[in-house]
């Protein structure tokens, strides 16, 4: 059975080597700051106890006062998981770092969170709409879309 | 003298009989090598996931059956068992079993379709095909007896199933797993030893395991490549942990052994239907849900490993009757990530059959 990580003691590792970056963390999940996201998402794949090297789901939930990226990590390996996250508050222009350069699984997921949600992920090297086309208006999956 | 060549760009699809739907490639060639490819996807986006905001948790069942439609129970049951998670509903016995029994049929008809088309693509139009939908044709009989549908069935509640099986359903489906086996052997043999299958297969299209890994492929995409990964036994959900069956493992990732991955399941398959008509017991078949079910507020992802892969469902409740977010984690185009990787030095005609088998579903694709 894949075993779900706890998020608390996951969090006390990831502040031992980057303090300030969790936002918030629960027995499921870990919150961090959009700026270490990067960083973090980098720890948690190279550390060999986590080893995280399978990005099985990323997508973004809009909860009017802020964004929320959600990245579920799985380590084939270990067996384990972990639910990553990251909010941001800026409704006119939400900036998340693209993680593609570490799991390529994230390049059309960011595309879709980009097409539908309206997320910008800063670093994606073809950022631009998965499933509508190119001259569409707006972002369809935000709850303020009618 | 030198001739002087430069690469061409050519745009494949969005209609053409190759791509298994409405799918455009945009291709950078060298002569007849890819050097660049492109896929572009969209066309048959009908937001579901926007949709199913709107519908009571009830109501985005039969959303679910539109988007692999070669495999709808497979999708009703990733759905309903990741609402169960959410809400915290145990399900009758008698479901989990009859659950089990169509998910692992609709595998079997599903790789018949992925191999036949498979076949379709490397030139040897219908014949395969028609051999596996003599099979395929069985399977949808059994559908059409429990729920009276052939291609979108809507069978699965959240709690159970929304009926019992016939009594002639029983006799029927023992009978296709008893000539299952021999079937396979049978298109082995038509297949697995012909000279054009081999050649063209072999080494073509290779996804090494690193790659497999790092771009999330799943299903037999993934095992093809050597990788031992399959849901059922890494994170058995429903009562998979009570069967005995094997998962098989390719071992260069090329095109044979996606194919080869595939067939080996079908018999798996075959397995364990033969262990859940057995242990099939009497009685309920769905647990009392209320009608507008309202999960408490939390977020769940549930997945299961659906004939394609990977299939996920990432919800999150506000305690109202719909989804506050409904996310269909597909497995086909996060299996279409890696295609680039396996098709580049190949040539025009290699790229058709890489694509092929991969065994896409547009509709699932673009939701």
């Amino acid at each position: 059975v894949t075993t779900a990580l706890n998020g608390e003691q996951v969090a006390k590792e990831i502040t031992e080597v980057f303090p300030g970056a969790v936002v918030t963390a629960d027995k499921a999940t870990v919150v961090v700051t959009t700026k270490s996201l990067y960083q973090v998402a980098e720890f948690l794949k190279s550390t060999p106890a986590l080893g995280f090297d399978y990005l099985t789901n990323l997508t973004a939930v809009d909860y009017v006062d802020y964004f929320e990226v959600v990245y579920h990590l799985v380590s084939l390996k270990h067996n384990h998981s972990l639910v990553l996250k990251t909010r941001c508050h800026d409704r006119d222009k939400p900036v998340v770092p693209s993680v593609v350069n570490l799991w390529r699984s994230a390049d059309f997921q960011e595309r879709e969170a980009y097409d539908l949600m309206g997320i910008i992920f800063d670093g994606h090297p073809n950022l631009k709409r998965l499933l509508l086309w190119e001259g569409f208006v707006g972002h369809p999956l935000r709850r303020d879309y009618l | 003298m030198v001739i002087k060549t430069e690469p061409f760009i050519l745009n494949m699809g969005p209609q053409h009989p190759s791509t298994h739907g409405v799918f455009r490639m945009r291709v950078t060639l060298d002569g007849e090598v890819v050097v660049d490819l492109e896929p572009v996807i969209g066309y048959l986006h009908r937001g579901i996931e926007k949709m199913g905001e709107n519908r009571t948790y009830t109501q985005i069942i039969p959303l679910t059956d539109r988007l692999d439609y070669v495999a709808s129970m497979t999708n009703n049951f990733a759905y309903v068992l990741a609402v169960e998670k959410l809400a915290g509903i145990e399900i009758p016995e008698r479901a989990e079993y009859l659950r089990i029994i169509m998910a692992e049929t609709m595998r079997i008809s599903s790789h018949l379709m992925a191999v036949g088309f498979f076949l379709n693509d490397l030139g040897a139009m219908m014949t395969p095909v028609l051999y596996m939908w003599r099979e395929r044709e069985k399977l949808l009989d059994l559908y059409e007896m429990v729920c009276g549908q052939r291609l979108t069935y809507n069978y699965m509640r959240i709690g159970g199933v929304s009926h019992d099986v016939p009594e002639e359903f029983l006799p029927a489906l023992k009978k296709f797993v008893a000539e299952m086996p021999r079937f396979i052997d049978e298109y082995d043999q038509l297949l697995a030893q012909n000279e054009i299958l081999l050649v063209r297969s072999k080494g073509v299209g290779i996804l090494p395991r690193e790659i497999a890994i790092n771009t999330a492929a799943s299903g037999p995409v993934l095992r093809a490549s050597g990788v031992n990964w399959d849901i059922r036994k890494a994170d058995p959900y429903s009562i998979y942990d009570r069967f005995d069956f094997e998962i098989p493992v390719g071992t260069v990732g090329d095109n044979y052994d996606r194919y080869w991955v595939r067939m080996q399941e079908m018999r798996q398959s075959v397995r364990i239907l033969e262990q859940a008509m057995a242990q099939l017991p009497k009685g309920e078949i769905c647990a009392k849900v209320p009608h507008l079910l309202r999960p408490p507020v939390g977020e769940v992802y549930g997945h299961i490993e659906s004939p394609r892969g990977e299939l996920g469902f990432y919800l999150v409740s506000d305690n109202s009757i719909a989804p506050y977010r409904f996310r269909i984690r597909p497995p086909t185009l996060i299996n279409l990530t890696a295609l680039k990787d396996m098709v580049v030095g190949w040539k025009v005609a290699d790229l058709i059959i890489t694509f092929g088998s991969i065994d896409v579903v547009m509709a699932e694709i673009d939701r």
